[in-house]
């Protein structure tokens, strides 16, 4: 009995048909503590008043929008070295929503900068690479669309995936080369000396758990979607054969 | 592989082949920029580099679905594809004929249109030699992107999409030397780095572009 066997579409629908629905409770639980404890129960920063408290979107979708691809790295390799199907659909699965959250974390961070910054947009590093990797994400996605055979496509996008990784890191060093940014630093590492204050940064974990919590709910319904969709497709061409 | 090499370049140069196509978008760019942004000297001048690298990228865009779109279509890919030499040394050859006759082509005339925009007189050695190092790697990621589309029937706008976003880091450290270049500053840094892309690119990119081929093919 090894892991993979639960890579096996089958057993794949079995076992997360049960999961899902815990999932996505846990997830709207843990969104609508951190959210309203968040908004209502957390005071203003001196600094920037209430306007502090969009990071609670903010950070989380940001988070998600960067480890949405990472999964899809992690997916492609499974699938370009043991081929299994459910791992090339599950990426397919989370291209979406990755990028729903790069959208979210850009809109949240102009709506935030507008009376922070004084500008809805500056060609920051962040931002900029926020904005290189929602390119990526279209990118991909129009990969998936544009073709016909799904295993051809399956192929072509991980070779996308690794190649786009690359490139995205890449990309991210490159843009801080090229401008000097606006963006705070991380306030959210282990090892910083001075770390967001304990009052935002606990209600701020449990919002974080809430998007991890429904960026796997989310990709295992839509991973499910696919296999359903796939298998259909595959009846439909058995009867027109028949 | 050097038979290849003269078959790529000897196809592009005649006619139909859109040799000179490239150019002469770049030179509709360089010149249209100037009507978009107003005639003043110093901000030309100011943006010289930017524009001029920004419009040798698009140009090298333009044919790129050349590359392997004609062969796969007429079956020469699959014949290079059964021959004995690797499918990674058909890409790297055929990366390299689209340079000989894009790259270095936009290389040479990029000092002419720094004319136009009233490019700083220090700035057209760093220029040139900016895009003698990124253009090849613009023409290897670009081998890439069209070997990931090759099979589609309209590929090219997915094939821009691709590769437009995967040209960024070396379109900003091309830029970086030519306007530090343009400046008279300290450029080492940059061109180091765009150097090490392009390497980095000749190097690696030739297997990936070939395993999107064999998918293609298969």
């Amino acid at each position: 009995m090894s892991i993979w066997e639960y890579a096996n579409p089958l057993k794949f629908m079995g076992w997360t048909a049960p999961l899902v629905p815990v999932l996505s409770v846990l997830a709207a639980v843990a969104l609508s503590v951190g959210l309203i404890w968040g908004y209502f129960f957390t005071p203003d920063d001196y600094r920037m008043g209430a306007s502090v408290k969009i990071i609670y979107i903010h950070v989380p979708s940001a988070m998600m929008a960067i480890n949405a691809w990472a999964m899809m790295l992690v997916a492609s390799l499974i699938w370009i070295v043991r081929r299994h199907h459910v791992s090339a659909l599950a990426a397919k699965a989370a291209a979406p929503i990755g990028m729903v959250m790069t959208v979210i974390a850009l809109i949240t961070g102009a709506i935030w900068g507008q009376p922070m910054w004084g500008t809805w947009w500056a060609w920051d590093p962040r931002l900029t690479s926020f904005l290189i990797l929602f390119l990526f994400y279209i990118g991909y996605m129009a990969m998936w669309a544009a073709i016909e055979n799904p295993d051809t496509a399956a192929d072509l996008t991980s070779v996308l995936c690794l190649v786009g990784s690359v490139f995205a890191i890449l990309s991210r060093y490159a843009v801080n080369f090229w401008n000097q940014g606006l963006h705070q630093g991380a306030s959210l590492s282990m090892d910083a000396e001075e770390n967001v204050a304990d009052v935002f940064w606990v209600p701020l974990l449990v919002a974080i758990a809430g998007f991890v919590l429904l960026f796997v709910a989310l990709v295992l319904v839509r991973t499910r979607t696919e296999i359903r969709a796939r298998r259909l497709h595959a009846i439909v061409a058995r009867e027109r054969m028949g | 592989m050097i038979r290849l090499l003269l078959r790529d370049i000897v196809l592009a140069v005649r006619a139909g082949g859109g040799f000179g196509l490239g150019l002469a978008f770049f030179l509709i760019v360089t010149v249209l920029v100037p009507f978009g942004v107003g005639p003043e000297a110093d901000l030309l001048s100011r943006i010289a580099p930017g524009i001029l690298w920004v419009g040798a990228l698009l140009s090298c865009l333009l044919s790129l679905d050349r590359i392997f779109q004609l062969d796969f279509e007429d079956g020469t890919l699959d014949l290079l594809a059964t021959a004995p030499i690797p499918m990674e040394g058909v890409v790297a050859v055929k990366a390299l004929a689209h340079w000989l006759t894009t790259g270095l082509p936009l290389v040479l005339a990029a000092p002419v249109f720094g004319v136009l925009l009233n490019l700083p007189g220090p700035g057209y050695v760093w220029l040139v030699a900016s895009l003698a190092l990124g253009t090849p790697a613009l023409s290897m990621i670009g081998a890439f992107g069209a070997a990931l589309t090759v099979g589609l029937k309209r590929g090219g706008l997915l094939l821009s999409l691709l590769v437009l976003p995967l040209y960024v880091p070396t379109l900003i450290y091309g830029t970086e030397v030519a306007r530090r270049g343009a400046e008279g500053l300290d450029l080492g840094a940059p061109i180091a780095l765009l150097a090490g892309i392009t390497l980095a690119a000749l190097a690696l990119l030739p297997f990936a572009a070939a395993a999107a081929i064999r998918v293609n093919l298969r």
